[in-house]
């Protein structure tokens, strides 16, 4: 299939569609609003239903509700709107439903900017709602990956009944780049959906979706249970580019478009004759620690340093799964405001030039 | 080879249009591409940019911030993006909007009358065309049938007589880098 020039918010959109989502319920929000809208088009096109709910709120409790009937559905927001779908995300966690909800993160904390930004880390990787849980969250750092991931995402969320959040931001959403949209090269065996509701006949078990638990032996056991498929997940699903870090003597970790900007100042740095590396998560939860533990392992490797478009939040990972072998450094900018080339190189050159030597 | 070019202007101008052109016809031609606008409460009569680049290499970042090419549609533009040329690139400066020099010394720079062109040619709104028709002459970024290729996926089959008006503008843009200031 040839490749077509697509903003990535629309890219995104139709990747959905063609994994078989036919079930998006939103609530519009600058930069993500193009992903409602080519629903809002698409859908009808293709026998699936789009609404426009009257709150994020809604439009989340929605999702829950169509993921519980076993279908593909998906809801999108950005930074202020995702926290106000926290709730209802920590309950589709607890009821064990797949669902795929897009994070075109902008400038916080509050109502904040409607800029780029990867401030919302904490909240995609750590749990973001109440309760023992995680999102898997895949980061795209290109369209074409966007696309892919989102493709994959909805198989992920199947396999393990979680849902899964792809962690954009407003650059991502915004900027055009050729795609293509391709077949899954891994094709992956889903479980059947013998636990939806989708009307009960008499044929089979009832089926109920729920959350609560009040004998908190039987919560803990619940709990215990999804943490097993995290196990699972973080056996299966991690993923990770390594770039230019064999002969790195600093390795670099950013993610997203940040991660570009980053190779950029790679190349730059080469024709000054610094070697700098870059791994970059692909996979923010689960985080790609083993990767980072076998390079801060490495005699050529003196330091890290995470880029971000955020205060520093990735960075703690980084300096969980370095465990203290290697320095980690950080830099970045933060409200919407994109980290520069020069800027990233000069932050390196500080590293090198003061702790290294 | 890569292009990193800058496109500013007034909203409404077809700036966006024009980076998105440049970027369609590139893939066309199997180059890798990135358009990048800039985004937020912008409207007709405001500020508008868009930062393309075409490679053979893939795109890393797609964020322009030293250009191998600035084109320049209106006053602040220029104000705000002569600075970010390389050494040696090409400044375009739509002279029918912006009666100020450039400051360089270390650049080429065009003078471009692209809206008297386009009035010449019965249009005013195919200025944004004869300035992407200078900057396709000095740089050769891409050939000016992939753009009109672009254009006709973006117009539409409604919209074709508008074709040889775009093409027109697209020559006469070309024609005039022939009078370009080499410093």
């Amino acid at each position: 299939m040839s490749k077509v020039l697509m903003k990535g918010n629309e890219a995104i959109a139709e990747a959905a569609i063609q994994a078989g989502c036919r079930y998006f319920f939103g609530y519009p929000i600058t930069p993500q609003n193009e992903i409602p809208a080519y629903m809002a088009k698409r859908l009808p096109e293709v026998g699936g239903c789009f609404i426009q709910a009257e709150s994020e709120v809604s439009a989340i409790n929605m999702v829950y509700g169509a993921a519980g009937a076993g279908a593909r559905v998906m809801t999108s927001s950005s930074s202020p709107g995702i926290s106000l779908k926290q709730e209802g995300l920590s309950y589709i966690a607890g009821a064990e439903l797949p669902c795929v909800v897009v994070n075109m993160v902008r400038g916080g904390p509050g109502l904040g900017g409607i800029q780029p930004a990867q401030s919302d880390y904490f909240q995609a990787t750590k749990g973001g709602g109440h309760g023992d849980y995680h999102l898997v969250v895949l980061a795209p750092s290109t369209i074409q990956e966007a696309v892919d991931l989102v493709m994959e995402g909805f198989d992920i969320a199947d396999q393990y009944r979680n849902p899964v959040m792809i962690l954009g931001d407003g650059m991502l959403g915004q900027m055009m780049e050729p795609v293509e949209f391709r077949p899954l090269s891994s094709k992956r065996e889903l479980p059947p959906k013998t636990w939806a509701t989708t009307g009960y006949t008499g044929d089979r078990p009832r089926n109920i979706i729920n959350s609560l638990y009040i004998d908190p032996q039987v919560l803990e056991e619940h709990v215990k249970k999804i943490y097993q498929k995290y196990e699972e997940i973080k056996k299966n699903e991690v993923k990770v580019e390594c770039y230019n870090c064999e002969d790195a003597e600093i390795i670099v970790a950013a993610y997203g478009t940040t991660a570009r900007i980053v190779k950029s100042v790679i190349q730059k740095a080469k024709q000054e004759g610094i070697n700098v590396g870059l791994i970059r998560p692909i996979t923010l939860w689960p985080f790609p620690t083993s990767t980072f533990e076998e390079w801060a392992q490495r005699e050529h490797i003196k330091a890290f340093m995470a880029v971000e478009m955020s205060m520093g939040q990735m960075v703690e990972d980084v300096r969980l799964s370095v465990n203290g072998k290697k320095p980690v450094f950080f830099y970045g900018r933060t409200g919407g405001m994109v980290p520069e080339p020069n800027a990233i190189l000069a932050e390196i050159k500080k590293v090198i030039g003061g702790v290294l030597r | 080879m890569t292009h990193q070019i800058i496109i500013a202007g007034f909203g409404g101008q077809g700036i966006m249009l024009m980076g998105q052109l440049l970027a369609y016809a590139g893939m066309l031609e199997g180059k890798n591409v990135s358009w990048l606008p800039s985004y937020g409460p912008e409207m007709r009569g405001g500020t508008a940019n868009c930062n393309v680049i075409i490679s053979d290499e893939p795109v890393a970042s797609p964020i322009v911030t030293e250009a191998t090419a600035v084109m320049a549609m209106n006053r602040p533009s220029l104000d705000k993006f002569e600075g970010a040329v390389m050494r040696g690139g090409l400044l375009l400066i739509n002279s029918s909007l912006i009666d100020k020099k450039a400051s360089r010394e270390d650049i080429e720079v065009c003078y471009i009358p692209a809206n008297e062109i386009a009035d010449q040619l019965g249009n005013s709104r195919v200025a944004n065309m004869v300035v992407l028709g200078s900057f396709l002459a000095k740089t050769g970024a891409v050939s000016p049938a992939s753009v009109i290729e672009s254009l006709k996926k973006v117009l539409g089959p409604s919209k074709e007589h508008l074709i040889p008006l775009n093409e027109e503008a697209l020559k006469r843009g070309a024609e005039r880098v022939r009078e370009c200031v080499n410093r």
